[in-house]
């Protein structure tokens, strides 16, 4: 499922929208959660999952191409916790 | 600073012009959809966000942390999150290596 298939789907779910209202509430929705990780700020959604950063110390890493030692510095990355809910639900059904 | 649903509700009413009970239902329906795609095994791929996966993972070995005991993680299917090459950029242009409270 894309970004617009999402969009059409949820349009579908609320007739008495606009079409154009279903895609703005997903530009709302993404633009939002990527702004508070971008802040630094966490995502809390209950039944879904939490979004935070996890911190990467500097290292040296390698060109993999010319060998050269290159400084890495150090930076957060996005991470990402399935709730119990979503947990539950994609893992194979119990035999 | 955590955003829950009932901050993107607030956003929907405020930036969208739902009503109060039409923006709390987007909200959930908008992650239900996800969770619907994800639990029929297909993967949700939101461009400038980041891309839902599914991996199956085979049984290992585990033990109970406490008592020592081993007992097997059974097989399993678990959803793990990619970030886009966008949303990894604005979070390390933002903490650029500072470290934050």
């Amino acid at each position: 499922m894309t970004r617009s298939d999402l969009i059409a789907r949820l349009a579908e779910r609320y007739p008495q929208l606009l079409a154009k209202d279903a895609e703005l509430a997903v530009k709302v929705v993404l633009d939002t959660m990527a702004g508070t990780l971008a802040r630094g700020g966490r995502i809390e959604i209950r039944g879904f999952g939490s979004f935070a950063l996890n911190f990467r110390p500097p290292r040296v890493g390698r060109n993999p191409k010319s060998g050269d030692k290159v400084h890495v510095p150090a930076k957060y990355v996005p991470h990402f916790k399935a709730g119990k809910e979503l947990r539950e639900r994609v893992d194979y059904p119990l035999p | 600073m955590t955003l829950t649903k009932a901050e993107l509700a607030d956003l929907l009413f405020e930036k969208v012009g739902l009503n109060k009970r039409e923006a709390k239902d987007m909200v959930e329906s908008f992650f239900e959809e996800i969770r619907v795609q994800l639990e029929s095994g297909e993967s949700v791929k939101l461009s400038g966000f980041g891309n839902f996966q599914l991996r199956d993972k085979p049984q290992r070995p585990g033990r109970n942390p406490k008592t020592g005991e081993e007992i097997p993680i059974t097989a399993r299917r678990v959803v793990t999150f990619h970030p886009s090459q966008k949303l990894k950029s604005a979070v390390e242009k933002t903490y650029h290596g500072k470290p934050h409270a």
